[in-house]
């Protein structure tokens, strides 16, 4: 398998440096979000090189110095970067054998290397930072240096701990949100009232009488101010605000017929799976529709973004998912040469998802440019963050089974609608949110999906992992989009898993068979059955067929995330009449090589736990206008008081590659909630989240 | 005015009205606090006053001119660290790290009034600190392992 970053980036010295001060610099195109990416990268290139991974400094991704390695997205950083680091640590390994080999006068095949020290036989030796300048980095990979066999690992495969927590947890400056650059400045947006609202008129007096105010920015609908102190730009936004007339329309549907708008707004085809169907009639058929709401990010750091002008050049810090692909955007539309934009990533908020930290860098490019040479940094409102973030989309899936008379399936139809899951910066039509506020916008296109090779977007997870005959599987993505939609983890995975494995839990009931047992019947891949039964097995799932309705119960849900990436399997125990308590999850998953197994635990139980959130309490709200979930009243998230405890199996195959952690949990979660819920109450939910509200709804058919 | 912070005393010249997280974070270089929301619902702001945990975002600075504030960097004692914030970084309790600060403060007033708190009680506590990224369970035991492993 080629790996992409290095087909974009082939130089060793772009990936790492060895300095003759007994550190290895390691420069990743990826980021980290909270996931502890940096520290497992770490791991990799220590191995590789045997070297204490406290030699290893991480440098943060900027455009100027670190590969192009695009999103940190889609569960791909220790397939696509680590897989990189691991082939480049190879090769350097080499050539510094190679040149120590020369000097000591053996075969480097007898050097030995421990902790950056290479050794001969006899005793005498090198290092690393000794041959450090003699040993040039400035070539490409080649092919042929072997990187270790993983049966030699004593780094990876170990739960080391975050390099990263140590500062969060003394309440050390890391975060975005805390840099103070000497004359940094405040900066505040006043955001519309509304989707496709029109800037009239404002008077900025008001807002330039509240002391220290450095700057009021207006261009076309795109409003701001920059003050000396934070607090006086909050008064200052307040009064500008208060200050604006705008003209506002009714853009957006009727919530309360979601669906409805889904499957009758226009909408492009795309098939993703179609094989031949038996020809004879259904003996039974099975017809389900499935909902979900638009979800928000919802993460507890507003977005954040820093920016200083400076003469022609312009620096931008941000906690963007893709520093290279947000500084296309800024180019684009400033005009500006590459060569005279650095973006940089500094850590901010947990990140799920194209969430809105691109906007926010680009809100601080505009309102620094009314101030050159002073940094202006932009926090979002938490009201902004939840109305104004891009939202993962609603979704409405049909499912539709034909069985034959011995209740075999013999053809399985899945639809989709939403709008697309994909609507990052970088290209034109996916311009940052003050871009189409501005008196020159740029317009918007509606968000498209990935290709299914690249894991798809509302199809991801919609092509059935079981053997099954007869299938026809489509998306209808709408081409209108009247709220802003785009990647949220696991993207369409969430509701295509939670409708399959909903409906493979009703054909089993009527099979009048096991849930497991009958989908292991229907399950050819060996590792899917391997979690299955893992899961099973440590949740004490029992043999035979299950009580219903008791009023607790037991689900299961089964995926192989994008179908390529890591095998998840989550039994989830529901309490529930109305309201409805998780009371465990367990989750078994095999993610090939495990880098660092606690990260691994830590991305499955924070997975699982989000899904838990969403797929009972989230749901955002909106009138004719505007979101008006805006706070956490009105757009509550998962407590501790509700969060059950998650005991997470790991299945370690250290001869295979690693798949992937950070999205496989939430679509297996969300589908054994589901199905316990029906084991609990006998009812089948389908109309997320799974509130009071919606579960009297499917009582009452 | 003047504002006691971590044992010392600090002149802030600002309005009288600003939210103590802006000083703390502005004024006197401690970031650890953070916005999270500006209405008290989420709290990534949390300090302590007098020994209470209280939102800094929502909280002027005015209302705190003769109490003492604690915030996470001065949790510890003589530059050691905090009994939970080992724990912390023992149960690697945390995914962003954003919601830290305010889950260390208010778990360190917990555990100050209720050295023996069991796990529903610590949820209690917790209940008003938001975690998105779902280290929920970590947190807790971070904070049970400080109750019985001692100081």
């Amino acid at each position: 398998m080629t790996n992409p970053s290095l087909g974009t980036t082939p130089r060793l010295d772009r990936w790492l440096t060895i300095g003759s001060d007994g550190t290895v610099a390691v420069r990743s195109g990826k980021v980290e979000l909270g996931q502890g990416l940096l520290t497992a990268l770490a791991q990799i290139v220590a191995e590789e090189l045997d070297v204490d991974p406290g030699r290893i400094r991480m440098v943060p991704a900027a455009t100027d110095v670190s590969p192009d390695e695009s999103y940190t997205a889609g569960s791909l950083s220790i397939m696509h970067s680590g897989g990189a680091l691991r082939a480049v640590g190879a090769q350097v390994r080499a050539l510094f054998l190679a040149e120590a080999a020369a000097r000591l006068a053996v075969p480097a095949g007898e050097l030995s290397v421990t902790d950056g020290c290479i050794a001969a036989p006899d005793g005498r030796s090198t290092s690393y930072w000794e041959l450090a300048a003699a040993v040039p980095l400035d070539r490409d990979l080649e092919p042929g240096a072997a990187a270790k066999s993983p049966a030699d690992y004593g780094v990876v495969g170990r739960s080391l701990p975050r390099v990263d927590v140590p500062d969060k947890v003394a309440g050390r400056r890391r975060f975005l949100h805390d840099l103070r650059p000497d004359g940094m400045l405040f900066g505040r947006v006043v955001r519309p009232p509304s989707r496709g609202a029109v800037l009239v008129s404002v008077d900025g007096q008001a807002a330039r009488r509240v002391p220290g105010v450095v700057a009021v920015v207006r261009d076309g609908s795109f409003l701001g101010v920059v003050a000396e102190r934070e607090e006086n730009a909050l008064r200052a936004q307040a009064a500008l605000r208060s200050a604006a007339v705008w003209q506002e329309e009714d853009t957006l549907p009727d919530e309360r017929d979601l669906p409805g708008f889904l499957v009758s707004a226009p909408t492009e085809e795309t098939v993703l799976a179609e094989t031949e169907a038996q020809s004879r009639p259904a003996a039974r058929s099975v017809r389900a529709r499935f909902t979900r709401p638009y979800l928000a990010h919802a993460s507890i750091a507003p977005s954040c973004g820093l920016a200083l002008w400076d003469g022609g050049r312009l620096s931008v810090w941000s906690h963007s998912q893709g520093v290279h692909k947000l500084h296309a955007s800024i180019c684009r539309s400033q005009g500006l040469a590459p060569e005279d934009v650095v973006v940089q990533h500094v850590e901010g908020a947990g990140c799920y998802g194209h969430n809105a930290a691109d906007d926010a860098a680009y809100d601080a490019v505009l309102l620094a440019r009314a101030v050159p040479g002073r940094p202006v940094q932009v926090v979002w409102t938490r009201e902004d963050e939840l109305g104004w973030g891009p939202l993962g989309p609603a979704m409405v899936i049909d499912v539709e089974v034909e069985l034959d008379e011995t209740g075999g399936v013999q053809r399985w139809q899945h639809d989709v609608w939403s709008n697309g899951h994909a609507h990052r910066p970088g290209p034109p039509s996916a311009p940052l949110l003050a871009a189409t506020h501005v008196a020159a916008a740029e317009t918007a296109l509606p968000a498209g999906d990935p290709p299914l090779p690249n894991g798809g977007g509302s199809g991801r997870n919609a092509v059935p992992l079981y053997d099954l005959p007869g299938q026809l599987v489509r998306t209808h993505r709408l081409t209108t989009m009247p709220l802003r939609t785009s990647a949220l983890r696991a993207l369409g995975a969430h509701l295509n898993v939670y409708a399959i494995e909903s409906v493979v839990d009703e054909l089993a009931v009527l099979a009048g068979a096991d849930p497991v047992d009958y989908r292991l019947g229907l399950l050819g891949d060996e590792r899917a059955r391997a979690v299955l039964r893992a899961a099973a097995e440590r949740a004490g799932w029992g043999s035979g067929v299950p009580d219903v309705g008791s009023g607790t119960g037991l689900g299961v849900g089964l995926a192989r995330y994008k179908n390529k990436g890591a095998y998840c399997a989550v039994v989830a125990e529901v309490e529930a009449e109305t309201h409805v308590r998780v009371r465990r999850l367990t989750v078994a998953v095999d993610v090939g090589l495990e880098v660092n197994p606690d990260g691994v635990v830590n991305q499955i139980e924070g997975g699982a736990l989000q899904a838990l959130s969403w797929t009972t309490k989230e749901q955002v709200r909106f009138d004719a206008r505007t979101v008006t979930s805006r706070t956490w009243e009105e757009y509550p998230i998962l407590t501790f008081s509700e969060v059950p405890p998650v005991d997470v199996v790991l299945l370690d195959r250290p001869g295979d590659p690693s798949l992937g952690a950070g999205e496989a949990s939430i679509g297996p979660t969300a589908a054994a909630i589901g199905n316990a819920l029906y084991a609990a109450t006998g009812l089948r939910v389908r109309s997320l989240p799974l509130t009071p509200e919606n579960v009297v709804a499917a009582m009452e058919g | 005015m003047t504002v006691r912070v971590n044992g010392a005393d600090h002149e802030v010249v600002c309005d009288p009205d600003t939210p103590l997280l802006y000083v703390l974070r502005n004024d006197l270089g401690l970031v650890g606090a953070k916005f999270g929301c500006g209405l008290g619902l989420c709290g990534a702001c949390n300090v302590l006053v007098d020994g209470h945990p209280v939102h800094s975002c929502d909280t002027p600075v005015w209302s705190v001119a003769d109490k003492r504030v604690t915030t996470v960097e001065g949790l510890g004692d003589d530059g050691r660290p905090h009994r939970l914030q080992e724990t912390f970084v023992e149960e690697q309790a945390l995914q962003c790290g954003y919601c830290t600060a305010g889950m260390l403060v208010t778990a360190a007033a917990l555990l100050e009034k209720e050295p023996d708190a069991d796990e529903a009680g610590v949820r209690r506590a917790l209940d008003g600190n938001l975690c998105r990224c779902g280290a929920h369970n970590r947190i807790v035991r971070a904070v049970l392992c400080a109750r019985t492993c001692g100081a």
